[in-house]
Parts: C-alpha cells; structure tokens; sequence
C-alpha cells in the first residue's frame, strides 16, 4: 500500500465522524411545561473525553421522540400509575406501604432520582435506586424483594424518577463513592467479549454514527427507566447494559452486580447536568 | 445427538481447523499485520465472500462499513471507512490479515478481529451472554476468511 493511501485513511478514521450524523438540534418539553436539558457542557470529569453531553432522546426519530413529549401519549406511563397503586398497597409482616413512611411521592420523591445511585452512611455501601427500593420492601416492611430488572421493580423507579423530571442529574462522585466510580470507569473501557468492545468504542467514540440500523447515542441512563418500543416494556438500566455487553459476545455480568452497581454510578456521572427524564421512550 | 449431527455440529464451529488450515493461533503477521501466505491453500470464492460480509449472523461488516457493491443490503454502519475501493487500496496479504486481526494493521481499532481465539476479557458463548463451554471458535472459519478477502479484492476503484 501507498503512502497517500495511508494518509487518506488516517483522516477517514479520525475525522469527528459524530459531526456527519450526530444528535438533532430538536428541543425537549414534556406536557407543554417541563423544559428538559438534552444537551449541555460536559461534566469536569469527562472534559478530557467530551465537550458536550446529549441525552439519547436527541438520537432518535422525530415519531419516538414525540411519544415522550406529552404523558397521554408515553405508554410508560401506564407503568408509572400501576407503581402509584403499589405505593399505596400494604404488603408484608409489618403491615406497611410505602405511603405508610414517605406519605405522598410527590413530596417524599422528589430530586431522589437525580443523585442516584449514592452512597448509603448507615449500609456502608453505593446503593442504586433499585437496592434503596429492596432494602425497604425487605427491612421495613417485611415484604419480597422484587426482581432487579422486573416489572415491578422497573414501574416504581418510574414513579419516582417521574417526581425528579427537569432536575438536573447530580450523582457524587468522591468521598465514600470514589472508589466505586474508579471501578465504574475501568469497566466502561473496557474491551470485554470476542469483539473486543467497551461502552466507550460504541458510545463515546462512536456515538451519532450507524451501527448497521442503530444510531448510536452516548448511552447516558438520565432518561432511565425506558419504554422501549422494540419489546413494549420498561427497561431499567442494568437490563440495557446486560444487552449492550452480551452484543460484544461477551459473558455478561448479573444485574444488581457490585460490577453492574459500579457501572451505573460512572455512567449516571457521565450525564450530571442533563435533565432526570425517565421513563422515556426509546426505540 | 446421532454421530451425523454431532459431526455436523463439530464443523459448524469450526473448533478444530482442518488439515492443511493454519489454525488462529498459528497464524504469522507480518510487521504491518499483513498475513502472506493463504489460510488454506484453497483460492476464496468471491461470492460467498460478499454473503459473509453482509449478513448479520456471519461477518456483519455492513454493521460498521458501506459497500456500494452491496447497494440490495439495507442499514450500513458508519463506524469505519467505506470498503469501496478497499482491493486497490490494499494488497490480498494486507487484507487477509485486516479481516483476521485488524489491531495487527491498526493498532487499538474499533474493528474486531475475525480469526482469533483467545487473548479475550470475558469472551461469551456467541451472543447468549453466558461463558462457553469450551474453547472459543474463530468469528469466521479459514475459508470464510479467504472468501471476505477474495471479494473485497474484487472492491476496486473506479478510476
Ligand atoms: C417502615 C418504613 C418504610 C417503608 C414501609 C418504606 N420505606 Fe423507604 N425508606 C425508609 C427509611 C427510614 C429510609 C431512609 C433510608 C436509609 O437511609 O437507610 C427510606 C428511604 C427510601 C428511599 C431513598 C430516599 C432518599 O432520599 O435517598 C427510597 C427511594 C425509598 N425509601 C422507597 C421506598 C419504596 C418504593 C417503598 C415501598 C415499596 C418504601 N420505601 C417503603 C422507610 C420506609
Ligand atoms: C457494539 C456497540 C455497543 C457497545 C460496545 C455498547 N453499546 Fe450501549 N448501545 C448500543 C446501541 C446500538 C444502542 C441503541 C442506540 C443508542 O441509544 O445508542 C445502545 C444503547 C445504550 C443505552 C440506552 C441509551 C438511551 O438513551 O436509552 C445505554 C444506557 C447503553 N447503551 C449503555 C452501554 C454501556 C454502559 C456499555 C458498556 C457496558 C455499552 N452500552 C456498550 C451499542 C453498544
Ligand atoms: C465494529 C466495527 C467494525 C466491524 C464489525 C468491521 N470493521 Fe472493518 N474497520 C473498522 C474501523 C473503525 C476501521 C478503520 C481502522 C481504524 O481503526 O483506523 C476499519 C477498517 C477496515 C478496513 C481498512 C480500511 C479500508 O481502506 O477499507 C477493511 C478492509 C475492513 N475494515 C474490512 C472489514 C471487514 C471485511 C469486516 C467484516 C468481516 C469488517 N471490516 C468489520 C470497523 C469495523
């Protein structure tokens, strides 16, 4: 091969392929009132990787992106008053619902979903939305855990991200949580499988590019939980990771893993500043 | 399982390379990642190389490339370069052993390798997400190999 080739290729692979493709310019206001922040600065941690965060509603169609403009056409939120009748739903030994000690979501809810996944002082751990949500249901009120990535688990961190909509995601990342994050960030890069793949290779390098029909977003979880119009269901984010890693023909991790808990505190870091969306829509 | 299928299967995976194959570990790169020498000894057939590299269960290279000579196959990716022009471009040796490593040409690429077996972090059984049972198949057999390199020799520039 020719010197002129190489040179040819070297611009081709290195050129910002983002710019051809990339997110749209369109806004995001859900129900006519609440303005959510889609792309912004990125956060400090990330400036060395990106200048610019964008939620990955901005990737998809016009056609997805309406469903989640207006809650009468969301089909989450189905889900969203299902997890309503739950909280409000005695269960267990003791006796209890969820009302019983947060009284009404709206108030008790609100802004937890944008600093989750946190640390939890008196556990000693990084608990994610879902461990918070299975510690109550075991420990104060008696009743089964759910399944990490079920239904149920899935509705109720709908119901209360939905109490967090607008905010600005805001998930620490020093302290007691450092060492998580750490973890959290080696995993993201990652080349795990026999392709050789890390969320970075798809996500950061690559995101507004086609891979064969998927336009690739960066993967931020802000809009977490989602309906996904592809199996009709909410998604939770350990769910969409376990998929992301078996598309690289790799062993997964389980959901609800120390790895997977990592995981979701560096990619949560990765979108602080965006807007808490979920549950969105995606395709 | 009848001693039919079990055959059948044994060669679907391609676990054992074939007498006169070089198998993947085997395999000699040159200092530019080229590989000189055939996989096989059995020239590649142009066709079924084309198959290879637009269908999602074989290469799946439209996932990140375009090819114009495959206009009929829908959604080509955008990760990599389009091939177009890949067979002027490139001489058989260079492209054999793109297709089988690339990371020996392009050192830290996106690209996956297709003839190689080990040296993973936690490689799956195929797309299941679980561990394999046993040792890992090439993404594409020898031959495979031969045939992608033989039609991408055919992708030349129009000039
Ligand atoms: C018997 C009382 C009790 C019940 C019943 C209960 N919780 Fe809790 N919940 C708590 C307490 C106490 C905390 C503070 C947790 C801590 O720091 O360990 C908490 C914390 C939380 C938090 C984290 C809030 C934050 O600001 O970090 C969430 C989310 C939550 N609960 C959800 C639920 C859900 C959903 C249910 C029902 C399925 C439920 N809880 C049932 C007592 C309860
Ligand atoms: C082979 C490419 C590839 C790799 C590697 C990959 N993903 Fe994905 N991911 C996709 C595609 C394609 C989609 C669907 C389109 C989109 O939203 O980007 C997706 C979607 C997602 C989404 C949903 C985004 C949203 O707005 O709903 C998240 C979150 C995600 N990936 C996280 C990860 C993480 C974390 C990793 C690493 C463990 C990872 N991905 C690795 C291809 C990949
Ligand atoms: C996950 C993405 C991905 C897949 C799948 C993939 N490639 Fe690539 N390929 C790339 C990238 C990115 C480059 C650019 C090299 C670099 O990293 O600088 C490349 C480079 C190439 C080149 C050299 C560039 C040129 O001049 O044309 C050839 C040839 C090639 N790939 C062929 C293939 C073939 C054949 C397959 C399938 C058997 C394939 N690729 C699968 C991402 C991919």
């Amino acid at each position: 091969m020719n010197f002129k080739a190489m040179t040819a290729i070297a611009v081709i692979a290195t050129a910002p392929l983002a710019a051809l493709a990339g997110p749209d310019e369109d806004k995001l206001v859900v129900n006519g009132e609440i303005e959510m922040v889609t792309k912004t600065a990125a956060p400090a941690h990330l400036s060395d990787a990106l200048d610019e965060i964008y939620s990955g509603w901005r990737f998809r169609s016009d056609e997805t992106q309406a469903l989640q403009m207006d809650d009468f056409d969301n089909p989450a939120m189905v889900f969203v008053d299902q997890a309503q009748d739950a909280w409000d739903t005695v269960e267990g030994t003791e006796g209890k619902s969820c009302a019983s000690c947060h009284d009404s979501v709206e108030e008790s809810m609100a802004g937890v979903r944008a600093v989750y996944p946190k640390w939890n002082e008196e556990a000693g751990e990084v608990r994610t939305l879902a461990m918070q949500i299975n510690d109550c249901r075991e420990n104060k009120m008696g009743a089964e855990k759910w399944k990490y990535t079920g239904g149920q688990m899935a509705a109720m961190e709908a119901l209360i991200s939905v109490q967090s909509r607008g905010m600005p995601v805001n998930v620490a990342i020093d302290g007691p949580v450092k060492e998580t994050w750490e973890k959290g960030k080696e995993i993201y890069y990652t080349r795990y499988g026999q392709l050789e793949l890390s969320c970075a290779n798809c996500h950061e390098q690559n995101y507004g590019n086609m891979i064969r029909a998927d336009h690739l977003s960066q993967g931020q979880i802000n809009g977490f939980p989602t309906y996904r119009l592809k199996n009709a269901k909410l998604n939770t984010a350990h769910a969409r990771f376990k998929g992301c890693v078996r598309d690289t023909r790799a062993e997964t991790f389980k959901p609800g893993s120390d790895e997977f808990v990592a995981l979701e505190l560096y990619v949560a870091s990765r979108g602080n500043g965006l807007s808490v969306e979920g549950p969105s829509v995606r395709n | 399982m009848k001693l039919a299928s079990l055959t059948l299967a044994a060669a679907l995976t391609g676990g054992v390379a074939l007498a006169g194959e070089v198998a993947p570990k085997e395999v000699a790169f040159t200092e530019d990642g080229a590989i000189e020498a055939s996989l096989t000894g059995t020239p590649g057939d142009a066709a079924n190389g084309a198959m290879i590299v637009g269908e999602k269960s074989k290469g799946n290279c439209v996932a990140c490339h375009q090819v114009s000579a495959l206009a009929d196959v829908p959604f080509q990716g955008e990760v990599g370069p389009s091939l177009d022009g890949a067979g002027s471009r490139w001489s058989e040796a260079e492209l054999r052993g793109l297709v089988a490593n690339a990371k020996k040409t392009f050192d830290g690429t996106v690209m996956p390798a297709f003839y190689k077996v080990d040296g993973f972090i936690r490689p799956g059984d195929a797309y299941t997400g679980k561990a394999p049972a046993g040792p890992l198949s090439p993404i594409l057999s020898a031959q495979e190999i031969e045939d992608v390199v033989a039609f991408l020799m055919t992708l030349k520039d129009e000039s």
